[in-house]
């Protein structure tokens, strides 16, 4: 067989049909459109389905905190009548230690019912040992593919502590240098071994996030008598937004706002061998969470099931300087020690509570593990050995790849709205590439209104303007 | 050098595109140097690093590649910033400041 890179992704349609058990091409509807809710009906497993699957391994039914000192601290710096409750669910309680528990454990679960010996998945991050920790219960072969060198062999300590933890769960780990040929690496790797592609954007790992946004809604109702206002959520490929929001309105919370938040790493090129290591954020960053937001298609999957701009109501960057102080923040008054990267949504929370209501609940939606190479302690040691510049002062002189600022107080944490109008624009551009409003149906128009939150007519006016 | 035994936990080393057959859309710099991998798994005859080897993986798979080492281990840890250590004191602090200076200020919300 000739496994050249040329002839590898030219068998990819080929290779992913066999190893998701699933023709994408049923679900195309008209040129560009496809049925997304019949997809995730036909594919997915229902709600009750999914919480059954999952108390089989232990995943989910996570706690719920009120952070009673940070929501003082917030009210501190907020004008009189300002400063809304917070609440963190805290994910860390899954087995694997993130809400990537949920995402691997339908993925896992289906991989084993229909006959696959193993499962492998393309990841750098909590998703891999999430991976490999359901494979074991569920007794099935693992691998897991990495992005973690750069061309001097240096790894990012993130990664080689999620490499690490893919292995204690007896994974195979295989080792990367950077570029995005990490995809033909786990084709040929899918062909080889008939193993099922456990991706995070099939509508079995986005189904699996539907509980975290169901059982939030539960938790909140029971404890507060109310629902949550806001609901804010670390935002990178796009699958916790939309598993989150579709839980969220499937338990009928249909008034509560979701806000993605990212680490801003613009300017850093994520596929550059020399920016590879001068960020310190491996997810939950702009780098995944622009690109994805604008083009979900981008995916290792034919139509990715996670779809964030259909679901975000707002959407905002955060500074890696102020997560990480956030982050030290949560060890020390609220006695969590957790995170950083999914600590993205606590830092954006800090901020946004302060122009809520007081009588109003924020949820931060998820905490992960920490550990060696993941801490604070450890990126920011690796990002001044890297020539990062690390100092405390005013967070919006943060450089992404050349200087870390940590806050000196905590009103000075803030958000930079991110235009999601501008998202759609470029979202419309390339969905109608090659086309002319002529050549669209009417189910054409009807599915961008519904990807973008725009009416029809508005979808148009824009394509209009487009050509 | 020491020759690693059959049967020993090693890491190998491959390239899996030189340069010139590197993905077009990588950017410029990534171009120019090859994707390499690294795998570990049970060493299939004795060898000294550098060899080429076949190993098998924990899920079976036979890979070649060279010989890096016998026993890879972890060596990614915490450090420490000391440009962190003083968060926490001065947050607890301002809360201990405000608590006693605002009572009637603080809110039961």
């Amino acid at each position: 067989m000739d496994n050249s890179y040329q002839a590898v992704m030219a068998r990819k349609n080929e290779i992913m049909l066999q190893s998701i058990g699933m023709d994408y091409s049923e679900f195309n509807t008209g040129k560009i459109a496809f049925d997304y809710e019949g997809m995730m009906a036909k594919a997915g497993y229902s709600l009750d389905e999914v919480i059954r699957i999952q108390r089989e391994t232990g995943v989910g039914n996570t706690p719920i905190y009120e952070l009673r000192n940070l929501t003082e601290l917030v009210r501190r710096t907020a004008p009189p009548g300002k400063g809304a409750r917070i609440l963190i669910k805290d994910e860390a309680a899954n087995p694997s230690g993130s809400f990537k528990a949920r995402r691997a454990s339908v993925s896992v679960y289906h991989a084993k019912k229909t006959g696959y010996k193993g499962v492998i998945s393309a990841t750098s991050g909590n998703y891999g040992a999430a991976v490999a920790s359901q494979s074991a219960m569920r007794g099935l072969g693992c691998i897991v593919v990495q992005e973690v060198f750069d061309s001097r062999g240096v790894g990012q300590p993130e990664i080689l502590e999620k490499g690490r933890a893919c292995e204690a769960y007896g994974a195979e780990v295989v080792q990367l240098t950077v570029g995005p040929e990490l995809f033909y690496v786990f084709l040929r790797l899918l062909e080889e071994t008939g193993y099922f592609n456990a991706s995070l954007y099939t509508p079995f790992g986005i189904s699996g996030v539907e509980t975290l946004g169901a059982e939030l809604a539960a938790q909140v109702r029971e404890k507060y008598g109310q629902d949550p206002d806001a609901v804010v959520v670390t935002h990178a490929g796009g699958g916790n937004v939309t598993g989150t929001a579709r839980g969220l309105r499937k338990a009928g919370c249909l008034n509560t706002k979701v806000i993605g938040a990212s680490v801003d790493l613009s300017g850093l090129h994520m596929a550059s061998d020399g920016d590879f290591n001068r960020k310190s954020f491996t997810t939950g960053h702009t780098g995944f969470g622009v690109p994805f937001l604008t083009w979900p298609d981008r995916a290792d999957v034919p139509r990715n099931a996670a779809r964030a701009l259909r679901y975000l109501d707002r959407y905002v960057t955060v500074t890696q300087g102020e997560v990480f102080y956030v982050t030290e923040a949560l060890a020390q008054l609220e006695g969590l020690e957790r995170g950083p990267a999914g600590n993205t949504s606590l830092a954006a929370t800090l901020a946004i509570a302060r122009e809520m209501d007081r009588d109003q609940i924020v949820v931060v939606q998820e905490t992960e593990y920490t550990g060696a190479g993941k801490h604070p302690t450890a990126q920011l040691t690796f990002a001044k050995q890297q020539g990062v510049e690390v100092r405390r002062g005013d967070p919006r002189e943060n450089v992404p790849g050349k200087v870390i600022v940590l806050p000196t107080h905590p009103s000075q944490i803030s958000v930079v709205d991110y235009d999601l109008d501008a998202a759609r624009h470029s979202y419309l551009r390339k969905a109608i590439e090659g086309y002319t409003l002529e050549d669209l149906e009417p189910v054409d128009l009807q599915f961008l209104a519904d990807e973008t939150r725009w009416s029809k007519e508005r979808v148009i006016e824009e394509i209009k303007k487009l050509s | 050098m020491k020759e690693i035994p059959a049967g020993s936990w090693v890491l190998v080393h491959s390239i899996i595109l030189e340069p010139e057959q590197r993905a077009p859309q990588v950017p410029a710099d990534t171009k120019k140097v090859p994707l390499e991998m690294w795998i570990k798994g049970y060493l299939e005859k004795a060898a000294f690093p550098g060899d080429s080897v076949t190993i098998k993986t924990c899920t079976g798979r036979t890979v070649s590649g060279k010989l890096v080492e016998a026993n890879p281990a972890y060596s990614h840890s915490f450090g420490f910033v000391p440009e962190l250590q003083k968060i926490g004191a001065e947050l607890r602090a301002m809360l201990a400041e405000g608590a006693d200076a605002g009572k009637g200020s603080k809110s039961d919300g």
